[in-house]
């Protein structure tokens, strides 16, 4: 009982710091889930190179600042200069992350599309394809840990009793929000979007209406590629370090995300993402932090067990078409 | 699309395959014989002049090579149970692995807090009936989900598996569990068959476990476990409504599967005399469903090949030079790019099963039409 | 050539080291650790710093070579045995320098036991590693006994903390070191928590609530550097001002790159071995010309195990035997420590030594040797 006792304590005291903190990691998975949602919606394929594709993004940023004489000891002075570094970091990862996801759809993905191989198939090819990336990465930076420089020093904007909320927990959720609110007009609202609806829902008749199946694809793999990179930039100025093997479980988790909220519905990635950093902060403030994954994949399984096909359901093309 | 049906043909009239297909029963008998004798035979394949020192890995013990070899064999053999005849994506199989290494871990270390420092043998039944309890309680409630749900339940299950070994006093975490006993028996001088210095005799018991799988799987194969499997591969739905208890014969699969992954853990745990959590990785799962499809899912000869292919491809790069360096840091590389080629090149796997062959045709032609 | 390796196999014909050069040439020593994987760094600094002795030998003895070889057991316990079963068979190689983790020293060193090679670790600090009674172990390193309680009297008596958080990796050292700190600090330890190992979390902020609002103002953390720079950078980033202590593992140029500057600034890390600074001989520069990068943690400690091993073969201990029985006399002065084995294995406890060292400006310099209470 006295043990109980004091890790609710625990809980309480920290409830409203693991509140926010948890929100900030869970709008970088919900961003990170965007792409195996988008992905998984039209293709019905968990994006294991997903990960990857996230961190190419982070070098990406991470050697351009170094272009630019910036490291982990860096000082910037000026709004301007914050602003500009961030906007040139975020262009060469969302270049970097875009592009490589491109390339493993038309070199991986696709050859086997064109054989209609079995999801079994497309699932290993995308084991494949994450651990050429991982170790690509992984041989070509020396395996060695990268830094980048603190952009923005946090610092409390609200604080309620024991809550705060920090400048760069607040510029994290609503960039998720932004991004997601954005996509989420774009698929729904565009002509482009349409197109990408109309193949997750069905790509035969799809293609029968003058829609061409490869180009949805590639622009899928592209928007996640996207949603990836600014993940990354996300990421760099919350953690700051990189390494090759830093998505294996950050991807997992964002995967987790996406099916907790549903997998497939864009929606669902934010809402999965959240609640996910939520739980992970919850749980750890609990049972301590080594429970935090455990705790995340249990709150995976019940949520399934109840609503199997996640908390908003499957839905790219099919709810809203 | 014409090209890829044509391949698949010739694959269903493999040569070699079907010479040994048309041959009466007693000879086909003798050849799987004469392969098991080999396979016995193989610490020894050194001493083969020319072809022998290609074979044998130069970096790390033959014997030992061929231990870790036989062990991946036996999951690719469960986890072919589960994917390959089951069509059941389990993205988290070294949760049973283990299971059955850390139930003999716990039973027979001098470590672990029971104190009950039981011997290997005793272990075993212990451990395989803790990992078959482990398959249904995970099987039980998720396998109402569906395809990649169940994966990435699997996924999760295997990670809480991993974290409860890494983070419980009583699992001991990476301090691990040191001194566990080896299997059982003596030579006539008196002299322990399994001693440390020399990996053969584990790698016999492996083959003899194999053998023993192999011949249980391919029954349930033939039996009507093996037909109801299929029925759920192809069409669940169909299967249901034609009367197969598909929920009854999943959980067949998964406890099968499961007690076999956890047999592995048991052989596993009975050589290095010491086990922590570090042996039960997530990548160890994927690597061993990557062996089982590149190998011929739904193939026992196939999830063999693929089992192999795992252990020995990264342990034959260790001490290969490439461009300077040891071939052994690139190991990964290498090896993710071949599971792409064989996949683009080879969707069925290495040795395809006939029957996948045929649902990959049947594929094949839905493009067409 | 090919006659020196015949001399080298046919082992008992010469007694002692009194003639015979050529029975010294041609012998080969081992490094057993962590090349590829999560936790290679640490084998690398080991692997280096131990090719780098064996670099300088040859230089030396021009006509008269010994060679290092590399066994890449990825830091991982069920590697071990296979590639320690290949150790020996070699017969040429008559020491080893590792196995670098506490685990797969479990794993390995019965083999090396049964086979009689002798083996220094410069870094596998489990402390009961000495107690199975393997005459060929040797620790070049105090093990955690030593250390933890070290960390935990500087805490207590140079940091006069009075509330303490200790946070471990769970690995089999971070745990160990931990649990010594706490034993010391008893009940200023006002809250612990756990985290994961280094690659498997990078996102600490339940953690660093927790340190944050336990009002704790020194924080101990067990494991190894990636984790500590990550979870020092939050830390400064949620504006807590305490001083984190960690133990060797964290004892690298790595733990500041990933923390940054201005976050490692004071940061206390002990260390059983005496400034490098305070060591003999030019050790430190040499390292970064051969490979480009600073000495990282143990490679001095490598470094000497390897010149205990070259000194003894270079006296005419040609046999795996005749090492075993100098390693039990062995008193070796090096650039670390100086070196003199109790029959378990252990450092001498005379010899033990460790030193706070503290991070300014992005240097690691030394602090003090730690107080003994």
């Amino acid at each position: 009982m006295h043990y109980l006792s004091e890790h609710f304590s625990s809980l309480f005291r920290d409830f409203g710091q693991l509140t926010t903190t948890g929100l900030a990691q869970g709008a970088i998975y919900a961003l990170f889930a965007l792409g195996y949602t988008l992905v998984y919606g039209v293709l019905r394929l968990i994006n294991f190179a997903h990960s990857e594709v996230f961190i190419v993004g982070t070098f990406g940023a991470v050697l351009t600042w170094s272009a630019f004489g910036l490291d982990q000891n860096s000082h910037i002075d000026g709004v301007g200069f914050v602003v500009l570094y961030l906007l040139v970091g975020l262009l060469a990862a969302v270049i970097a992350s875009g592009g490589t996801a491109v390339v493993v759809e038309l070199t991986a993905y696709r050859p086997l599309r064109r054989k209609n191989a079995p999801p079994l198939v497309f699932l290993i090819t995308a084991i494949g394809a994450s651990t050429v990336l991982s170790e690509l990465v992984g041989v070509l930076t020396d395996r060695s840990v990268r830094s980048s420089p603190i952009f923005v020093q946090p610092h409390d904007l609200i604080r309620i009793g024991n809550m705060s909320l920090t400048n760069v927990q607040l510029i994290l959720i609503v960039t998720a929000l932004v991004m997601m609110v954005a996509l989420d007009l774009f698929i729904n609202r565009t002509r482009l979007g349409r197109g990408v609806r109309a193949v997750a829902q069905n790509p035969d008749s799809a293609a029968l209406m003058g829609v061409n199946k490869n180009r949805v694809i590639s622009l899928i793999f592209l928007l996640g590629g996207l949603m990836a990179g600014v993940a990354a930039v996300m990421y760099m100025m919350k953690i700051g370090t990189t390494r090759y093997d830093a998505g294996f479980y950050l991807g997992i988790k964002a995967f987790t995300a996406a099916v907790l909220g549903g997998i497939g519905n864009l929606r669902g990635a934010l809402l999965g993402g959240l609640i996910l950093g939520l739980v992970e902060n919850y749980g750890s403030g609990f049972f301590g932090t080594q429970w935090h994954d455990a705790v995340a994949f249990v709150a995976l399984v019940l949520i399934l067990l109840f609503r199997p096909t996640g908390l908003l359901g499957e839905s790219l093309g099919r709810a809203r078409a | 699309m014409s090209e890829t049906t044509g391949a698949t043909k010739r694959e269903l009239r493999n040569p070699l395959r079907g010479w040994y297909a048309n041959l009466p029963r007693p000879a086909r008998w003798a050849v799987l014989a004469v392969v098991a004798a080999l396979a016995y035979l193989l610490p020894y394949v050194g001493q083969v002049p020319v072809v022998g020192p290609q074979i044998i890995t130069a970096g790390i013990d033959w014997p030992t090579a061929l231990f870790n070899m036989s062990y991946y064999v036996l999951l690719a053999l469960g986890l072919n149970v589960v994917v390959g005849f089951a069509g059941l994506l389990d993205l988290g199989y070294v949760g049973f692995f283990a299971v059955g290494a850390l139930t003999v871990a716990v039973l027979t270390s001098p470590d672990s807090q029971l104190g009950t420092k039981w011997s290997w043998l005793a272990a075993v039944p212990v451990a395989i009936a803790l990992s078959l309890i482990s398959g249904l309680v995970l099987g039980w409630p998720t396998l109402r989900l569906r395809g990649d749900y169940l994966a990435i339940v699997t996924l999760g299950f295997a990670e809480i598996i991993r974290v409860a070994a890494d983070s419980t006093e009583f699992l001991r975490g990476d301090r691990g569990f040191s001194k566990l006993p080896h299997p059982p028996g003596t030579y006539a001088d008196g002299k322990p068959i399994f001693a440390i210095m020399d990996a053969t005799p584990y790698f016999w018991l492996g083959v003899t476990l194999i053998i023993l799988v192999v011949i249980g799987a391919r029954n349930l194969e033939r039996s009507r476990v093996g037909r109801s499997w299929l029925a759920i591969r192809e069409d669940e739905e169909a299967a249901e409504v034609m009367g197969v208890r598909t929920i009854k014969f999943k959980l067949w699969a998964f406890a099968i599967g499961a007690s076999i992954g956890g047999f592995g853990g048991v052989l596993f745990a009975g050589q290095p005399g010491f086990v922590n959590s570090s042996s039960f990785q997530l990548l160890f799962s994927i690597l061993v469903l990557a062996g089982v499809v590149m190998g011929g899912s739904g193939n026992i000869p196939g999830a063999i090949l693929g089992g192999v292919l795992i252990s020995y491809i990264p342990d034959r790069l260790r001490n290969v030079e490439v461009f300077g360096k040891d071939a052994f840091e690139y190991r990964f590389l290498f090896f993710g790019l071949l599971i792409i080629l064989i996949m683009i090149f080879r969707p069925q796997g290495l040795i395809p099963s006939r029957r996948r062959a045929a649902e990959l045709k049947d594929r094949a032609k839905e493009v067409q039409a | 050539m090919l006659a020196g390796a015949a001399a080298c196999n046919s082992t008992n014909n010469n007694t002692s080291g009194s003639s015979g050069g050529g029975d010294k040439c041609g012998l080969e020593l081992a490094f057993f650790g962590a090349l590829t994987g999560s936790s290679a760094n640490l084998g690398v600094n080991i692997a280096q710093g131990a090719e780098l002795a064996v670099n300088q030998y040859n230089e030396k003895h021009k006509d008269c070579q010994v060679n290092l070889k590399k066994f890449d057991s990825q830091g991982l316990a069920d590697v071990a045995p296979g590639l320690a079963r290949q150790v020996i068979q070699n017969k040429k190689i008559v020491g080893v320098i590792g196995p670098a983790f506490s685990g797969e020293s479990e794993s390995a060193d019965p083999i090396f036991e049964e086979a009689g090679i002798p083996l220094i670790t410069p870094s596998a600090t489990q402390p009961k590693l000495s107690a199975n009674g393997w005459k060929v172990f040797h620790r070049a390193v105090a093990s955690d006994t030593a250390q933890g309680p070290a960390a935990g009297n500087y805490i207590k008596s140079v940091l006069k903390a009075e509330k303490v958080f200790v946070v471990d990796d769970q690995s089999a050292y971070g745990s160990g070191l931990a649990e010594q700190v706490k034993k010391v600090l008893g009940a200023a330890v006002v809250e612990t928590d756990k985290v994961q190992a280094d690659g498997k979390q990078n996102d600490f902020s339940a953690t660093v609530t927790k340190i944050t609002s336990s009002g704790a103002t020194a924080l101990f953390y067990g494991g190894y550097y990636q984790n500590a720079g990550l979870l020092r950078k939050q830390l400064t980033g949620a504006g807590w001002k305490g001083v984190l202590v960690a133990g060797d593992g964290v004892n690298d140029a790595g733990y500041i790159k990933a923390a940054g500057n201005d976050a490692a600034e004071g940061t206390i890390l002990t260390c059983p071995c005496a400034p490098a600074s305070k060591a003999s001989g030019t050790f430190v520069a040499d390292y970064k010309a051969k490979w480009n990068v600073d000495a990282g943690t143990y490679s001095d400690v490598a470094y000497d195990a390897a010149n205990i091993f070259l000194q003894g073969i270079d006296a005419g201990n040609t046999t795996a035997e005749k090492l075993i029985t100098y390693l039990s006399t062995v008193n070796y002065k090096g650039i670390a420590n100086t070196y003199k084995f109790t029959d378990k294995g252990e450092l001498d406890p005379a010899q033990i030594i460790v030193w706070a060292f503290k991070v300014t400006n992005g240097e690691v310099v030394p602090d003090v040797e730690t107080p003994k209470s």
